[in-house]
C-alpha cells in the first residue's frame, strides 16, 4: 500500500480508531506499558537490595532459569497439572452436555444447579474447600470416615494430597465452562444427521464418534485452548488452596511459584525473566492451537 | 416441558438420572456446606457431624457482619460529627468491616462494569465495521493478552503504581481490572455486532443519519444481550478478583470483599463462621445474575468470542 492510498484509508476510517481508542489508552496502560517494562527488568538485577541502583546483567536472570532444575521440576508440575485438569473438565463437560442435550424431564432444573460451581466466585471456591480439606473438621474427611469408613487423609499438610486436594477443587471449578460451550455445540448440530444415522442402523456409539464428535470439534477445540492457557495460570485455585505453596513451596505451579519470587522474596529481575519464560510457552502453544482451529474450521 | 421420548428404554433413563444426581451433588455440596456452616451458632463451628443444617440453626455470624444496632449507629454519628461522610464511613468500617468491604468491592465493581462497556462496546464495533490499517494485528494482540501470566503484569503494574503513588488507592485497582475484562469483552462484543445485519445500518444512513448516531441509536440497542454479557462478565471480574487487589491494596479501611473475606479464613479455628456468611453474602448476587442471564450465556458465548 502506498502513501496515499495509507493516508486515504487513515482517513475514510477514522471514526474507527476514535471508536477504539480510549479502549488502547488504557490496554497501553495497564498492558502494554508493564509487557514492555516487564521486558527492561527481565534483564536487569533488580531486587530488593537493587531496588534503585538496578543495573543491565544481560541474559543472566534467563541463565538461572533455565539452569536451576527447579524450572524443570515445575514445568512439568505444571504441565501434569494442566492435562489433569483439562482432561476431567472436558470429558465430565461433554459427557453432561451428551445428556442434557436429550429431552429429559428437570433437564432445565438440572442444567441451573451444574452451573452453579462457575457461577461462585474462584476465590470463595478455593478458600471453602481449603475448609472442607481441614483435617480434623472439614467435611471431605468426615465424609471419608462417616459415609465410606476410610481413613482421614492430611490434606493440606501432605505435598502430594495438598496437590489432590487443589486439583480436585479445580475440576469442581472448571466442567461447567466446557459444559455450557459443549452444550452451544451440541444445539447447532442437526437432528436430521441422527435420524439418517438411525435409519442406515449406526449405534449409539458409532454416532458419537462419527456426528457428534467431528461436529463438536470446532467448538470446543478454541475453549479448550482458553483451558489451557487459563489452568497453565490459574493462580487462584493453587495459591488459596495450598495457602501459598504450603506444606513449605512444595505445591506450587510456575506461576504461583513466580508470585512468590516476586512478592515474598523480591526478586524482581528474576521472576520478570521466568515470567517472560511461561509466557514464551503458552504463546507458542496458543499460536499452534490457533492454526489448528482454523485448519479444522477449513474443513468443516 | 420436554417430555421422555418413547425410544430410550427406562433403564437407560435410571441410568442418566442416577449420574446426574451423583454430579449435581458434587456441584453443590460445596455450595450447601458454606450455607450450613454460616448457620452454625458459635460453639458448634467445630463440630464432626455432617448434619448441613445444624440442629440449633443461628443468625449470628450473618448478624455479626452486617447488624447495624444502637452502639454501631451512635459511633458512626460521631464519626459524622468528626469528618462528614468519609468521617462516619471511616467509623462504620472499623465497626463493621465488612460493611466496609461491601460498599469499597461495590464501588470498584460499578466503576469497572461501567467503563468497561463503554469502551468494549465501542471498540468491538470498530472491529466489526471497519477495515482499519492495524484492525488484524491489534485482534491478534488482544488474544496474546490472555496469555500473560499475572505476574508478568503485576510486578511491573506495582513498580509502576508505586512510583505514580496511585499505589494504595482504587484507581489503580479500577484501570487494572477495566483493562484485564476488555480483550475478551471486545472479542464478545464484535462477535455480536459481526450478527448484526449491516443493511440495517446503511437504510439509517440513507435517511440521513449521522455514523455515530447510526452506531447508538440502532445498532447499540440491538446489542443489548451482548452488553448485558459484557456487564456481567466485568462485574464478576472485579467483583471476584482476589490477586491484583492483594497486591495494590494494604489499607485495611480500603480492602474489597476478597482480601478482606481471606482475612476471616486464615484465621480459620476463629472466623470460620464469619468466613462462611460472609461468603454466601458475596456470592448471592452474582449467583443470582448469572443464572438470570445463563441462557443467554450459553449463545452468547458460542456465538461470540469463543468461535472467534
Amino acid at each position: 500500500m502506498n502513501a496515499t492510498a495509507l493516508a486515504q484509508n487513515f482517513r475514510e476510517n477514522r471514526l474507527a480508531y476514535l471508536y477504539i481508542l480510549p479502549s488502547f489508552l488504557v490496554l497501553g496502560f495497564v498492558v502494554l506499558y508493564p509487557f514492555l517494562y516487564n521486558i527492561v527488568i527481565s534483564f536487569s538485577n533488580m531486587s530488593l537490595s537493587h531496588f534503585l541502583d538496578w543495573r543491565f546483567v544481560g541474559l543472566e536472570q534467563y541463565r538461572k532459569v533455565f539452569t536451576e532444575p527447579l524450572f524443570y521440576v515445575l514445568f512439568l508440575k505444571t504441565l501434569l497439572w494442566t492435562a489433569v485438569n483439562l482432561f476431567f473438565h472436558v470429558t465430565i463437560g461433554v459427557f453432561l452436555a451428551l445428556l442434557l442435550n436429550r429431552p429429559l424431564p428437570g433437564r432445565a432444573l438440572f442444567r441451573t444447579l451444574l452451573i452453579l460451581p462457575w457461577a461462585v466466585p474462584q476465590y470463595i471456591t478455593a478458600l471453602t474447600w481449603r475448609g472442607m480439606f481441614n483435617y480434623e473438621f472439614g467435611a471431605i474427611n468426615l465424609i471419608m470416615q462417616q459415609v465410606f469408613n476410610l481413613a482421614p487423609v492430611q490434606w493440606l499438610s501432605d505435598p502430594f494430597w495438598a496437590y489432590t486436594a487443589a486439583t480436585l477443587t479445580n475440576i469442581w471449578l472448571g466442567f461447567p465452562f466446557m459444559m455450557v460451550i459443549a452444550l452451544g455445540g451440541l444445539q447447532s448440530i442437526p437432528r436430521e444427521l441422527y435420524e439418517a444415522a438411525d435409519v442406515d442402523g449406526a449405534s449409539a456409539w458409532q454416532q458419537f464418534w462419527t456426528i457428534t464428535a467431528p461436529l463438536l470439534k470446532p467448538v470446543m477445540v478454541p475453549a479448550i485452548t482458553l483451558g489451557v492457557i487459563w489452568t497453565f495460570n490459574n493462580f487462584n485455585v493453587i495459591w488459596l488452596v495450598s495457602d501459598g505453596g504450603k506444606p513449605a513451596d512444595s505445591t506450587h505451579i510456575l506461576v504461583s511459584f513466580v508470585y512468590r519470587q516476586v512478592f515474598n522474596y523480591y526478586r524482581y529481575g528474576y521472576a520478570a525473566a521466568l515470567s517472560l519464560v511461561i509466557f514464551g510457552i503458552l504463546l507458542a502453544f496458543g499460536i499452534r492451537f490457533i492454526r489448528q482451529t482454523k485448519a479444522t474450521e477449513a474443513v468443516y | 416441558m420436554p417430555k421422555f421420548e418413547k425410544t430410550t428404554s427406562l433403564t437407560t433413563y435410571v441410568l442418566i438420572y442416577a449420574i446426574l444426581l451423583v454430579v449435581t451433588a458434587f456441584a453443590v455440596y460445596p455450595i450447601l456446606q458454606v450455607i450450613g456452616v454460616s448457620l452454625r451458632p458459635n460453639d458448634m463451628l467445630h463440630t464432626t457431624s455432617l448434619r448441613l443444617i445444624p440442629p440449633d440453626a443461628s443468625l449470628a455470624s450473618y448478624r455479626t457482619l452486617i447488624a447495624i444496632d444502637q452502639p454501631v449507629r451512635e459511633k458512626v454519628a460521631a464519626g459524622w460529627e468528626r469528618g462528614g461522610l468519609l468521617g462516619a464511613y471511616r467509623a462504620l468500617t472499623r465497626e463493621k468491616p465488612f460493611m466496609g468491604w461491601l460498599l469499597n468491592s461495590t464501588l470498584v465493581s460499578f466503576l469497572v462494569t461501567a467503563l468497561s462497556v463503554a469502551l468494549a462496546s465501542t471498540a468491538g464495533y470498530a472491529f466489526s465495521r471497519y477495515k482499519f490499517i492495524g484492525r488484524d494485528g491489534s485482534l491478534i494482540a488482544l488474544i496474546t493478552t490472555q496469555m500473560f501470566p499475572v505476574t508478568m503484569l503485576l510486578l511491573p503494574l506495582f513498580l509502576m503504581l508505586i512510583k505514580l503513588k496511585v499505589y494504595n488507592t482504587y484507581w489503580g485497582l479500577i484501570i487494572a481490572y477495566s483493562a484485564t475484562a476488555l480483550p475478551f469483552c471486545i472479542w464478545q462484543m464484535k462477535g455480536y455486532y459481526d450478527t448484526v445485519p449491516y443493511s440495517l445500518e446503511e437504510a439509517a444512513r440513507i435517511d440521513g443519519c449521522s455514523q455515530f448516531r447510526t452506531f447508538y441509536q440502532i445498532v447499540l440497542p440491538l446489542a443489548m444481550p451482548a452488553l448485558v454479557i459484557t456487564a456481567l462478565f466485568s462485574f464478576m471480574a472485579a467483583w471476584s478478583e482476589y490477586l491484583v487487589a492483594a497486591v495494590i491494596i494494604n489499607d485495611r479501611a480500603l480492602y474489597t470483599l476478597p482480601i478482606g473475606l481471606k482475612q476471616f479464613q486464615s484465621n480459620f479455628e476463629t472466623q470460620w463462621g464469619l468466613y462462611a456468611a460472609g461468603a454466601v453474602l458475596v456470592c448471592i448476587p452474582v449467583v443470582t445474575l448469572f443464572l438470570f442471564l445463563s441462557r443467554w450465556l450459553i449463545s452468547g458465548l458460542t456465538l461470540g468470542s469463543v468461535k472467534g
